[in-house]
């Protein structure tokens, strides 16, 4: 097989309606007749609902419809699809009816005519609270005297969970030096650019609902949507039309989404719900929010012998689909790159009186990774190492197939060569003259840092049996009879590209033009059961499930092109779309594809059309890694930060797209960016969402980020056939913790051996300030 | 996202807006560029049953120099401050001062007028309204009057217009003689706003002395202010290092500093400290 | 209370009955259904509504359609003639300038009039012209690359027609 796109920089074939304005996200298809949902949310963090009155709102000029949560009960609760030995799972509904939880707790939904006038209605409503104490902080959560959210549960502690291998007492014990640091990871919020979005419509006589979600996952969306509603889940189509970003934050299932459903039911006519920013930021799930401490055990010499993470993971009130599981993550990657022998990871989740945490980007390795980097360089320090060379001194050696690298996390690593990234991270910087320049600029007096990560992240999710719903991809392709190519991916891209990549791997392997290659994906009348696109997964499994039905497809394409051709199909060749047969004689795909259909002269026993289904299961996650490398200088009078240098070299396998694969780390990299310096959910002790609007919560913007010179080495995968590993992820997981390095780095001269995140220039004016107020 | 209901009425002249003003009083705002109106009623922050929209009044959207004096319009937008070329040669810093505001698209609709009557404690204009001792004309229903720009910013969002009136004209005084002006800014990295913005104007005697200065500060208190502490201390200094250093020190003298999610009032006045020297000593590598 | 208004976009002169308080946003997407023109913050930061507005790109969701009474707007699907994309677009496609699509609209016209009065910018110069328009998945550096691709385009074709 000739390789013609992949490898390739091929631009992107579902470009063209975007940058016309002709794309669909869900506000953009049109329903006659469509009412308009508004929510009416809490104001309080923590309440308790004495009583709403609906009248005025339901006598407002084109109100149709006002419900609360008695009037919804009859829907099933907001599903939580991870499970955690023991944990409490609270209740969760999608209207709140007794007690509220966290400010932007729905309570109760106005439907009308236009938008104008259920926002106008909305204002009617007069929902009567009484005030109970809040729970802000996820470690004094867990403590006896706390007030507790859930009072059926009589303690605010979700799970407690020990996860890990290897004798870390002993560690701990036999070690040279323990090295002891609080390690926070702040809770963020996804910002998907497009907020959620539902558009539902029921069709009475069929008794079938449709609904178009801005989701990441429509088939696990269909399934638990189906059971909250008690219906058919065959009768229940869900599409994710063109999804406006996700970020982990639409790989949930909402309330929102089943309520819009069951009103449009109610009313039988279509009804549309457009999140709004500030309930995106209120009420669609956060990210991170762990505060931990670490213990690393250690030899003079930098050998990491232990590493115990006592971590207080912050679950918000209530569980969406997977927010018990993230800290499981951070758990599975705790080993980093490294060799560490013994391992523990002791979770005490809370609930607080927030909205609920779950995925994003990185989901639990982003804090895994800043809590290892951060340790191994804290063990520099302390032990007056060089980092690089503590790092190097705990790398496996290359491993692969024959060797997978097993570590106390219980993960076999597929295959990985730590030095290679590292090495080539620190020629494309040039970092021993990076070093020179600190000096030089140390003893002008500038304040100059440099930092570095060396990651590893876990992708490809995954097995099933590692994975609470499902970890493999299924794809359907066809030759259609005029020989143009569909393919049907139960994968959900939104904005990675693989409408292109997957075509490039249909184009080159049926000899097509990609052009010629259609890739559907999102709707679950068309698409075969599918798990979605989140965790890096969208190429590695996604696209393997791809070229597997794409192997299946030209075995009988070859076996009939074989009979056309009277011969064998062990006689036959196929390249650039012709089958050749010993002798010289050829059928082109085409004429294949056109006599597949027409079915007059098939081989005994073959079926006719020309179509092949794989459902892909993966043997193991993928396992990508990289070094990134920072420099930064601080403005010594304000503690303003500027980049010097943003270097990253990524290695994702083998590569199907440069560009998307540039794209993906670049956009990772920012993200991290955000959180390393900018991004902070703040709630106040009243549990008042302080950063509830963009004028708060600081997203990176194009001035206040540097250039990025990126590079990639290429490790295959033996995971799967392409030996691609996954990308989408890297940049959030790899970047945050080099950034962090370059200022703690700089600052070193101060004594500053760790900063919390977000890092800001006040901070650093106070470190500078006293330091200087000190000596003086 | 969806403003409460009101009327709308689009003045035609200043006449006619301060008579509709005078019909609908309290219930009635006036819509210059709308940018920081338009978000407030979005929010439901604000429900004004009347909006006066005033910003296709002809007459209130000029750049001009008459009698030694700039003119500009109330309506006059950011970006037509910004791309003025008569302002770039005769008193830079407006021009300077509206690039570093909020971002392209506000500018080519945003208004300093609107600005400034909304007196945000954050905004830009403020700052080179005061360093350049500015007057703001309003008028009302009894007439026209001056406000000389230190009397202009009474508090929090508050000004010294009146109900009834309406801000007409900026003027200032051309610069005359060796002159350098100069407007900073640190940035608020979500808002854009000013967590410190300083505008200085500077005038260079014959002797190479400081001849006068004009310091406004923004960002850092509930108003903007002028910093009389370093523009006495500037004056008859040569611009030297060691006066400079000293001049800005009082940048933030006896004032009540603003805090928020991002920096503190005690870090604030120390940025308005460090930006106000940086301003001066930009402005005065500017004089010529 | 409903008035009328008078608005030409892309070309094709609408009158329309709207109540005042009409967001221009929600008259060009719901009025007219050119939806191309996105929603993504409430607080005129992101830039996703962005639209020409007599030659000007301004953020529709913070002005109400009356003031558009009269005005010519040009949306992102004004942007191409025919099936000829405009430099811009060409750009963005080529560089990779987007990812998820939703802030690109906005970012289109914003780089546009970035262009026409700057033609040559500097890397330094496209930043502070975005800086209005948020992009949460390309990290920018494409969409810088797909700018400076654009004002190459534009040159080369100045030059020929001159």
């Amino acid at each position: 097989m000739a390789e013609k796109y992949v490898g390739r920089s091929v631009k992107r074939t579902e470009d063209p309606r975007m940058i016309q304005g002709l794309a669909h996200y869900v506000d953009d298809i049109r329903l006659p007749d469509t009412l308009h949902a508004v929510f009416v949310r809490s104001i309080y963090a923590h309440a308790r609902i004495k009583s709403v009155d609906v009248s005025e709102a339901k006598k407002a000029p084109g109100v149709v419809a006002v419900y609360i949560g008695q009037d919804v009960a009859k829907i099933g609760p907001v599903p939580c699809g991870a499970a955690i030995p023991d944990m409490k799972l609270p209740d969760h509904r999608v209207l709140a009816s007794n007690k509220v939880y966290f400010v932007g707790h729905p309570v109760a939904v106005v439907v009308a005519e236009d938008k104008y006038a259920a926002r106008d209605a909305a204002d009617l409503i007069q929902v009567d609270y009484e005030e109970l104490p809040v729970v802000m902080d996820e470690e004094k959560a867990a403590a006896k005297d706390s007030p507790v959210i859930h009072e059926q549960f009589g303690t605010n502690i979700a799970y407690k969970l020990t996860a890990g291998e290897g004798d870390i007492e002993a560690a701990l014990k036999a070690a040279d030096k323990i090295v002891r640091q609080k390690i926070v990871n702040q809770r963020l919020a996804p910002i998907a650019m497009e907020p959620r979005g539902v558009l539902a419509r029921y069709y009475r006589g069929e008794q079938e609902l449709t609904l178009w979600t801005s989701t990441q996952i429509p088939h696990m969306a269909r399934t638990s949507i189906a059971v909250m509603l008690g219906m058919p889940e065959n009768k229940l189509r869900l599409i994710a039309p063109e999804v406006g970003g996700g970020f982990g934050s639409k790989l949930n299932v909402y309330a929102e989404e089943a309520l819009m459903g069951w009103i449009s039911m109610q009313l039988d006519r279509p009804v549309k719900w457009i999140e709004g920013r500030r309930e995106n930021m209120q009420a669609t799930i956060h990210g991170r929010g762990q505060a931990g401490y670490i213990e690393v055990a250690c030899k003079k010499d930098g050998t990491i012998t232990g590493l115990r993470y006592n971590v207080f993971a912050d679950m918000g009130s209530y569980f969406q689909l997977l927010t018990p599981a993230i800290p499981t993550l951070t758990g599975l990657m705790l080993s980093g790159c490294y060799k560490i022998p013994a391992i523990q990871m002791n979770v005490t989740a809370t609930f607080t009186n927030k909205v609920a945490t779950d995925a994003y980007r990185g989901a639990g390795r982003p804090e895994a990774t800043f809590v290892i980097e951060r340790a191994l360089d804290l063990v520099a320090v302390e032990l007056g190492l060089d980092p690089i060379a503590v790092r190097r001194k705990n790398f496996p050696a290359p491993f692969g197939a024959e060797n997978p690298f097993k570590t106390a996390t219980g993960l076999f690593y597929d295959s990985g060569d730590y030095e290679l990234s590292l090495k080539k991270a620190l020629e494309i910087s040039n970092y021993d003259k990076l070093r020179a320049d600190q000096k030089q600029a140390r003893s002008e007096g500038r304040i100059v840092g440099i930092g570095l990560s060396t990651y590893v992240e876990i992708c490809a999710i995954g097995p099933s049996s590692a994975t609470p719903a499902g970890g493999w991809e299924s794809a359907t392709v066809r030759i259609e009879p005029t020989c143009k190519v569909t393919i049907l991916t139960g994968a959900s891209p939104h904005g990675q590209g693989q409408e292109t990549s997957f075509a490039q791997i249909a184009g080159d392997h049926l000899g097509v033009n990609i052009n010629d290659v259609t890739v559907i994906h999102g709707d679950t009348a068309i698409v075969q059961y599918g798990i979605g696109t989140f965790g890096s997964r969208g190429t590695a499994v996604g696209g393997t499930a791809v070229y597997m039905a794409l192997e299946k497809l030209k075995a009988k394409a070859t076996t009939l092109a074989a009979h056309l051709l009277q011969t064998e199909p062990g006689k036959v060749t196929f390249a650039d779309g012709k089958f050749t047969a010993q002798g010289g004689k050829s059928v082109t795909i085409q004429e294949v594809a056109l006599a597949a259909h027409l079915a007059r002269n098939l081989p005994p026993d073959m079926e006719p059309g020309l179509s092949a289904t794989s459902f892909f299961e993966p043997k193991n996650f993928t396992f990508p890694f990289g070094t990134h490398i920072a420099m930064v200088e601080i403005d010594r009078e304000t503690g303003e930060i500027q980049f010097k240098r943003y270097v990253a070299v990524d290695d994702c396998g083998k590569v199907i797209n440069p560009l998307l694969v540039h794209g993906q780390v670049h956009g990772g990299i920012v993200q991290s960016m955000g959180q390393a310096l900018y991004e902070e959910v703040v709630y106040d002790d009243q549990g008042q969402l302080v950063s509830g609007t963009l004028m708060d919560y600081a997203l990176p913007r194009a001035t206040m980020i540097p250039w990025m010179e990126l590079d990639r080495t290429e490790t295959p995968s033996p995971v799967n056939p392409m030996g691609v590993k996954g990308v989408g992820e890297a940049g959030t997981i790899g970047a945050t913790p080099a950034i962090v390095s370059a200022v703690v780095d700089a600052l070193a001269p101060f004594g500053i051996r760790h900063l919390d995140m977000p890092i800001k220039p006040e901070a650093i004016w106070r470190i500078i300030s006293k330091k200087s107020a000190g000596a003086a | 996202m969806i403003p409460a209901q009101f009327d709308y009425i689009a003045a035609k002249s200043l006449d006619e807006a301060l008579s509709l003003l005078a019909r609908h009083k309290d219930d009635a705002k006036l819509l210059a560029g709308g940018h920081s109106l338009i978000p407030a009623m979005k929010l439901r922050l604000m429900q004004p049953g009347v909006l006066i929209d005033i910003s296709r009044i002809k007459e209130l959207s000029y750049i001009r120099e008459e009698g030694g004096q700039l003119r500009i319009g109330a309506m006059t937008t950011h970006y037509q401050i910004e791309s003025s070329d008569l302002l770039h040669r005769v008193c830079p810093l407006l021009p300077e001062t509206a690039t570093h505001l909020g971002d392209v698209q506000v500018r080519n609709r945003g208004t300093i007028g609107g600005s400034l009557v909304h007196a945000d404690p954050a905004a830009d204009w403020p700052a080179a309204i005061l360093a350049l001792d500015a007057e703001l004309v309003v008028k009302g229903p009894k007439g026209e009057r001056v406000i000389a720009s230190a009397d202009f910013f009474v508090d929090l969002l508050t000004t010294a217009i009146q109900p009834g009136e309406i801000l007409r004209e900026i003027r200032i005084a051309v610069p005359k003689g060796k002159f350098g002006q100069a407007y900073v800014k640190f940035r608020h990295p979500a808002s854009g706003f000013a967590v410190a913005g300083i505008a200085v104007s500077l005038v260079k005697d014959g002797a190479g002395k400081c001849q006068s200065a004009g310091i406004g500060i923004t960002g850092i208190a509930p108003k903007a202010y002028r910093a009389k502490g370093v523009e006495s201390a500037l004056k008859g200094s040569a611009f030297d290092d060691k006066s400079l250093h000293a001049a800005a020190s009082h940048a933030a003298d006896g004032v009540e500093a603003n805090a928020d999610l991002f920096a503190s009032g005690e870090y604030r006045k120390h940025l308005a400290v460090i930006y106000t020297r940086r301003a001066i000593e930009e402005a005065a590598a500017r004089i010529r | 209370m409903k008035t009328t208004i008078n608005v030409t976009v892309n070309g094709v002169t609408h009158q329309s009955e709207i109540e005042p308080r009409m967001l221009l946003v929600h008259y060009l997407r719901d009025a007219l259904n050119l939806t191309g023109t996105h929603i993504g913050c409430e607080t005129s930061l992101c830039g996703a509504c962005t639209v020409m507005l007599d030659g000007q790109a301004v953020k529709s969701c913070t002005l109400l359609a009356v003031q558009a009474d009269g005005a010519k707007v040009t949306t992102i699907e004004g942007m191409a003639s025919g099936s000829n994309l405009h430099p811009v677009q060409q750009g963005f496609w080529e560089h990779h300038g987007l990812q998820c699509g939703f802030c690109t609209p906005g970012m289109i016209i914003a780089a546009a009039q970035l262009l026409e009065r700057n033609p040559d910018p500097t890397d330094e110069e496209i930043r502070h012209g975005l800086e209005g328009n948020i992009c949460r998945c390309t990290g920018y550096q494409h969409i810088v690359q797909a700018v400076q691709c654009a004002a190459k385009k534009m040159q080369s074709k100045t030059a020929v027609t001159s």
